[in-house]
This record gives structure tokens, C-alpha cells and sequence, in this order.
């Protein structure tokens, strides 16, 4: 791999630019891996690289069916925090925001991670008890977060209209730390530290079927033929209950589209994230100048990657009051991605009935923040058969009833 | 827009007056029933890339909840039966299967 410098940069210049290498190799699949990832997403790609980097682990296949990062690890709304409610979560979270921190010194790549700080805006006196209480917890976590004011509030954003009639900023649950990323640089990062490792990156290479024996996996058929391997690891979001299915097991989850948009560039007006959870809406301005807006899902399942038009109207007029200066933007781009939500809304980090097929899913609405804590805990559970942070996360929690409740936590979007 | 046809009321609904009740024909365990059935009766979900049956409530319409079978994959609704009823009508299942050969979904094909 030809490390990236200002050296190599000045390098190139000399000559050309004809001296750089391709990020990562375009492999044909061998006959067998001892590990093999389905989804090569920020979540998959991140599992592969510390499998390989945290325990030596580099004979590894992550096969996709479209692109790299082309699913729903290039649709998000790029947001990084970690303030939420339950300690399992916040172990998680944190651990994957503090992970973002050196991911581009980590990955001699670029992620663009902006730490700018997210705030959650309370509108209601239910989510100042709230957002109060996150803040306590958040404490009590190690995770730095604090309860600010309106006037704070205002301090931190002045385009926001803190006096709106209906919904009045009473305050916020700020998070300083937090931010956002480039999306598709994380993935493409993974896949060149992956490939750098030795890891074969194959795309358009769709799995069809899972061949098992005796209750154990041995390997998976693919649109580029059979390949087999002693691990599993299925990372593909949207389409877990697909690949479940090929499993031979069930999964407490139902795939619907999420949705997201973005404006027009304008001039720098906004250096904050802002999450506004009553009236359904979050904003934030990337370097380009856009107004990214995140809305809300669909109430049913879907897998076409498009949502219901009447939900960008939701969002956008429900947004105008809080940020009056963006009724006059046009909007630019919408898109949808189909995110794999659990009865929880916590994530499923597990073993599963089939020996040796893991599954890391049920991200849901929330996935971008997690991807590289995600992939460390991951490649721990892989590799050792159990890992501290996702212990708690196990497909099994539900019949045991140790729910991670996030969903009326009031810690989260969705 | 998603478009249903309530069969109560005999009109054809946007989804702006329905609201989605998820997953239809969920089998309901009684006492002495296992652990598994309980875990399959509240929590584990059917969630195909394709023929979905579901419910749906008409909000702001009769008020009344029906069953819908629809493909998740294009969006295609292939009809609506109301609730009162434990498995899908032979007719609906026959017009599915002139669609979508081989399909299964749950007990049902």
C-alpha cells in the first residue's frame, strides 16, 4: 500500500500524478477463508480490519452484493455521538466515537471527522426530565455530555429560532464531542487497510446460500460460485432477515426505509449538529454547504430503498419552525436506506443457532456512529466467542426479557 | 403514495389515512405454552424480501383495522381481506401465486 502524505502529494506532483496505486485489489474468491463477512459496509468492513488488526485473523473474505459502502453506509446523515441512556449502549457508542477520533491517523485515510458537537434539543418538559437523566447517566458512563440551556442553545446556533409557538427550545442535551464524518471515506479506509492486510474486498458478489452440516456452518454459495469457511460473519443490515432465512434461524427484526435529505449549498451558517426528537427532524451543514436533514422511517416494511413522499414534507415543515431561514431552501437530493430495527431498538451483536455464523445487525435508524465499535466488538466476538461489549447484545435477550431499552429512553432519534 | 382499499368501507385509502400495524396472522400461545412460543409470539417477526401480509388500520377513515398482502421488494399490493379472519382468502392466495410462484410466507403458500 502507497502511504498517504503531503510527502507522496508533493511526490506525485513531479511526475504526474502516475505514481499512485489502486486503493484496494479487485480479487477473484479463493475456494475457502477461515472467516468470511457478508457486507462489505462500514459494520463488515470494520469487523474484518480488527479481526486482522486486533488478532492477526487476515484470511478473510468480506463479499457484497452492489458496491462498497453503497448501502446504507453511504445513505446516512453522517452524525457521531454516543449520549445515550443504557450502560451497554454507552459502552458501545463511546467506545466507536472515541474510535473516530484516530480513524484517519489509524487508517492513513481521511475521514474528515469533524467533532463540531451534537446537540438534542428538549421541546417538551418530558425530554428536559429526559435529556436530564441521559446526562446523569452519561456521567455515571465516563461519557461527556451536559444539560445546557436555551440561551445556550442559542449561543451554540444562532440560526435556530429558540421562541418557535408550538415547540420552544427549553434547553438541550449537548455533547461537545460528538459530530460527524465522512461517510464513504469510512468505508473506503476499511476496505484499504483490509486489502492492505491481505483480505479479499469482492463485490457484486451476492450470496445465495448458506450450506451447513451438522448445525455447523461450511461455507456459503455465491453469484461467483461456492466458497467455504470455518466462521461467518453476516453484516448486512437491511437484509439480515434474508440472510436469517438462509440460515435456517429467525431474527426479531423488520427491515423499513429510512429517509434523508439534502439542500442546495449555501454559505457556512450552522457548525453544530442539531437533533430536534419531538417534531421528528435533525440538521446539519456539511463542508459542501448542504443542509443535510434526517427524517423519519416508514411504519412498515420495505426494501425498495425509497420512502413515503409525505414524510420529507413532515420533516422539512416541521424543521421550518425551529430554523425559520431554511423555508426558502431548495432542496436538492432525497434518498432512502432500509435499516433492520429490533423490538428495542438496540442492536444485536450475537452467536446464533448455527455454529459459527455471528450476526452484527439491528442498528437500525443509528448505524454511521457505531461502525467502528461496531467492528472492534465484532472481530472480538469472532474471534474469542465472547466479547465485554456485546455480551449484553445478544439475539437472545428477548425471550430472557433483558431488553437494552433505548426506544423510550428518549436517548435517540427513533 | 401507497394506496389500500378498505374493504369496510369500499374506497380506496392513501397512506396518509392508514397507519401500519405490522406483521398479520401473528399465532397467539395461551397458558403452558414454552418459552419458544411466547419468544415467537412477541418478538420474532417475518421479514421477507417479498410477499408480506400485514395490518393495517384505516386512522382516519372507519377506524377499523384489516389485513393487506403486499411485496415489500416492488411496493405491489396484491389485496385486502379484513381481519376477522385467521389465514389469508384462497382467492387472494391464488392471485398471489399467479404473480409470485412458489411463494411462502410463514404456514402459508
Amino acid at each position: 500500500m502507497k502511504r498517504y502524505s503531503a510527502f507522496a502529494i508533493a511526490k506525485e506532483a513531479f511526475r504526474q500524478h502516475t505514481g499512485w496505486t489502486r486503493a484496494w485489489a479487485n480479487p477473484a474468491p479463493r475456494a475457502k477463508y477461515d472467516v468470511i463477512i457478508v457486507g462489505a459496509g462500514g459494520h463488515g468492513l470494520a469487523t474484518a480490519y480488527y479481526l486482522g488488526k486486533n488478532f492477526g485473523i487476515t484470511n478473510v473474505a468480506i463479499l457484497e452484493k452492489g458496491w462498497l459502502g453503497g448501502g446504507n453506509t453511504g445513505r446516512n446523515t453522517t452524525i457521531i455521538r454516543s449520549n445515550y441512556l443504557q450502560d451497554p449502549s454507552a459502552a458501545i457508542y463511546e467506545k466507536s466515537r472515541s474510535l473516530y477520533e484516530t480513524m484517519s491517523q489509524d487508517l492513513n485515510y481521511n475521514v474528515m471527522f469533524s467533532p463540531r458537537g451534537v446537540i438534542m434539543l428538549a421541546q417538551t418538559q418530558h425530554e428536559i426530565r429526559g435529556y436530564k437523566r441521559t446526562a446523569h447517566a452519561n456521567a455515571l458512563q465516563g461519557v461527556k455530555t451536559e444539560w445546557i440551556g436555551p440561551e445556550k442553545v442559542k449561543e451554540l446556533c444562532p440560526i435556530m429560532n429558540i421562541d418557535g409557538p408550538r415547540y420552544p427550545v427549553l434547553g438541550g442535551l449537548w455533547q461537545a464531542r460528538g459530530g460527524t464524518a465522512r461517510h464513504d471515506a469510512v468505508a473506503w479506509g476499511y476496505a484499504r487497510a483490509c486489502s492492505d492486510m491481505g483480505m479479499h474486498v469482492i463485490q457484486q458478489c451476492e450470496v445465495t446460500a448458506i450450506r451447513r452440516d451438522g448445525g455447523r456452518v461450511v461455507g456459503v454459495d455465491t453469484t461467483k460460485g461456492a466458497i467455504d469457511c470455518d466462521k461467518l460473519g453476516l453484516v448486512v443490515a437491511g437484509h439480515s432477515g434474508v440472510m436469517a432465512q438462509m440460515a435456517g434461524f429467525r431474527l426479531p427484526i423488520e427491515s423499513v426505509a429510512l429517509q434523508a435529505l439534502v439542500s442546495e449549498p449555501i454559505k457556512p451558517c450552522m457548525d453544530v449538529v442539531v437533533m430536534a426528537n419531538t417534531v421528528h427532524g435533525y440538521m446539519s451543514q456539511s463542508d459542501k454547504g448542504e443542509m443535510v436533514i434526517g427524517g423519519g422511517t416508514d411504519g412498515y416494511n420495505n426494501y425498495t430503498q425509497r420512502g413515503s413522499f409525505h414524510h420529507i414534507e413532515e420533516t422539512v415543515r416541521a424543521l421550518i419552525e425551529t430554523f425559520p431561514m431554511i423555508a426558502r431552501l431548495k432542496m436538492l437530493r432525497q434518498w432512502g436506506g432500509i435499516v433492520d430495527v429490533t423490538g428495542d431498538r438496540s442492536p444485536i451483536l450475537s452467536k446464533t443457532p448455527v455454529d459459527g455464523v455471528f450476526v452484527n445487525c439491528g442498528w437500525g435508524t443509528g448505524g454511521f456512529k457505531a461502525i467502528p465499535g461496531s467492528g472492534w466488538a465484532m472481530a472480538e466476538l469472532m474471534a474469542k466467542g465472547a466479547s465485554p461489549l456485546t455480551d449484553e447484545f445478544s439475539m437472545f435477550r428477548f425471550r430472557e426479557g433483558k431488553f437494552i431499552d433505548e426506544s423510550v429512553a428518549a436517548g435517540v432519534a427513533h | 403514495m401507497l394506496t389500500l382499499h378498505c374493504p369496510y368501507c369500499g374506497t380506496d385509502a392513501d397512506e396518509t389515512d392508514l397507519h401500519a400495524g405490522g406483521q398479520a396472522h401473528l399465532k397467539r400461545y395461551g397458558p403452558g405454552s414454552s418459552d419458544d412460543q411466547f419468544e415467537d409470539y412477541m418478538f420474532m417477526r417475518e421479514n421477507p424480501k417479498g410477499v408480506h401480509f400485514e395490518r393495517w388500520r384505516h386512522v382516519y377513515g372507519c377506524g377499523k383495522w384489516f389485513l393487506a398482502a403486499r411485496c415489500t421488494a416492488t411496493l405491489e399490493v396484491f389485496g385486502t381481506y379484513p381481519a376477522q379472519t385467521t389465514e389469508p382468502p384462497p382467492d387472494l392466495r391464488a392471485k398471489i401465486s399467479a404473480k409470485r410462484p412458489g411463494w411462502t410466507w410463514g404456514d402459508f403458500a
